[in-house]
């Protein structure tokens, strides 16, 4: 499914956080999002999934959900977003509860997604039991549980350690590569987007608009491999420099405000 | 550091920290009754106005003997349940709405502000007028003083449900109803259940005051003509079961928080 924005805006009273943006994420691509702080990345991400109404502009969606999906535009929470009473499976099972589903499938479903995320043993564990990896993992099996279209990831990583990270991203790619779903992915990690992405898009300071769209153009399995390395840090470097004049600029003003 | 020498760092944290206790409890009780059978048995104390401890248990034994203890706590128990029911229901009732609703929480709390402080003895006359001088009117004294706190509470517990597991619900498309009842009703549960501690205290202590101003059965009344007839031992006697009432209501809301809060 394809996920289409065009004018976008928006403003939190007066003060604009996003301005004119027009991207099309294409089906079955990872497009990453960065930007400097403040630079309306999570609010462009909410705006897209239809958790927030944008100012102006409009974003519609292209072609088919896939056959038994639930909620095509899902999301994925920094803060893992868990309900504490709920055990592992009962919030992955939360995402079907208000669906008409044969109790078979419904259980399949959660079984198959807790499979996935490697939490077979954890099911009968409450959040506060699992350290950080663990309830990112569940967070990821709830929005696997719904078959998405298009997931919607708000700085997933940024919660947790740069091992469990970097285990945590390997796992994600392994299970995308079976189904291939549009995902689009807030960072504010270089080495992330470059590992992660089909194409780079950059916001500038507030007012966020589109600054430049990277295509990375160093196939996904080869990134890893150390005669990429180069082209991966030529792209690091000018996503970066890209990065460093606004998030300087973003840092004064903010210092301004106060 | 001047003088160089080695010296150990003096621990300075420890205090504060709370440890539990299974022999205090009981023994702080224990020392509470045996100071006063030593007051009143040393002769510091008129056994008239203050009886010992071993009259107030004899007192209690003659009660239960007699059945009369049955009829009056039977009485208080129908009536804090009753009471207490009808006010949590109602109290939740409007509680979530407030936390819910935002035309109700402007309409809701300046209304809840304007008659909590409100003693519901003092109104308990008007109840009187109301539903007359029998069951109805103590039921609904017991229900305006366990409403507002509970309404208090409900709203406390919906405002610190995180708004993030609220975004979520919306995220997977969960209708109203279903956020409602599987994340901001557990979410304000614990606080909710802090509130019912408080709640079952008021409505004993109400229940008493509404049974002193009339009833025949009841602990209050019982109490009251204890006082009247100048038995102190079966005064005491009536306190010791309104306590122990109390103790049971704040162990049932113990037992509830183990079983509905064992994820915390």
């Amino acid at each position: 499914m394809e996920l289409l924005l065009e004018g976008v805006s928006h403003a939190y009273g007066d003060l604009p956080v996003l301005e004119g943006i027009d991207l099309t994420v294409r089906d079955g691509e990872i497009l990453c999002l960065i930007g400097p702080s403040g630079s309306g990345k999570s609010t462009l991400l909410a705006i897209m999934g239809g958790l927030l109404r944008p100012s102006g502009g409009r974003v519609a969606t292209r072609g088919a959900p896939p056959d038994g999906c639930l909620n095509p535009l899902t999301y994925v929470f920094q803060d893992f977003a868990l309900l504490p009473w709920r055990t592992v499976a009962g919030n992955v099972a939360l995402a079907l509860e208000h669906h008409r589903l044969p109790r078979g499938e419904r259980r399949s479903r959660v079984g198959n997604a807790l499979a996935a995320m490697g939490l077979g043993e954890f099911a009968g564990a409450f959040p506060r039991q699992l350290s950080g990896g663990m309830r990112q993992r569940v967070g990821i099996a709830r929005a696997l549980v719904v078959r998405p279209a298009v997931l919607l990831l708000d700085e997933p990583l940024s919660a947790l350690d740069a091992q469990t990270r970097d285990l945590l991203t390997e796992e994600f790619l392994t299970l995308w590569r079976r189904e291939r779903t549009t995902a689009v992915l807030v960072t504010h990690n270089l080495a992330e987007a470059l590992r992660l992405g089909d194409r780079v898009a950059v916001l500038s300071r507030r007012p966020g608009r589109l600054r430049e769209i990277l295509t990375v153009d160093v196939p996904r399995d080869e990134r890893s491999r150390p005669e990429r390395a180069g082209r991966l840090a030529e792209m690091s470097a000018h996503l970066w420099s890209l990065l460093r004049t606004e998030a300087q600029a973003a840092d004064r003003e903010l210092a301004d405000r106060r | 550091m001047k003088g160089g020498g080695e010296r150990p760092v003096p621990f300075r944290g420890g205090g504060f920290e709370a440890r539990r206790s299974r022999l205090l409890p009981p023994a702080a009780l224990a020392g509470l009754v045996l100071v006063w059978h030593v007051a009143v048995a040393g002769g510091l104390a008129n056994p008239l106005f203050l009886p010992s401890p071993v009259s107030v248990a004899a007192a209690l034994w003659e009660l239960a003997q007699s059945g009369a203890l049955a009829v009056h706590l039977a009485a208080s128990v129908g009536r804090v349940v009753t009471g207490w029911a009808i006010g949590t229901a109602l109290g939740l009732a409007v509680g979530l709405a407030i936390g819910i609703v935002s035309a109700a929480r402007a309409v809701g709390m300046p209304l809840v502000s304007a008659l909590f402080p409100i003693p519901k003895i003092a109104i308990l006359p008007l109840f009187i007028l109301w539903f007359g001088i029998g069951e109805p009117s103590k039921v609904a004294t017991i229900a305006a003083g366990v409403f507002f706190p509970t309404v208090i509470a409900a709203v406390g517990g919906v405002d610190q449900v995180p708004r993030s597991l609220i975004r979520m619900g919306q995220s997977f498309g969960m209708p109203v109803a279903a956020i409602v009842w599987r994340i901001v009703v557990p979410g304000a549960l614990p606080i909710v259940l802090s509130g019912f501690r408080i709640t079952v205290a008021i409505a004993v202590i109400l229940v008493v005051a509404a049974e002193m101003i009339g009833a025949d059965e009841g602990l209050g009344a019982f109490v009251l003509m204890a006082g009247n007839l100048m038995r102190t031992d079966q005064l005491l006697a009536g306190v010791v079961v309104l306590s122990a009432l109390g103790l049971a209501g704040a162990g049932l809301i113990s037992f509830a928080e183990r079983l509905l809060l064992r994820w915390r």
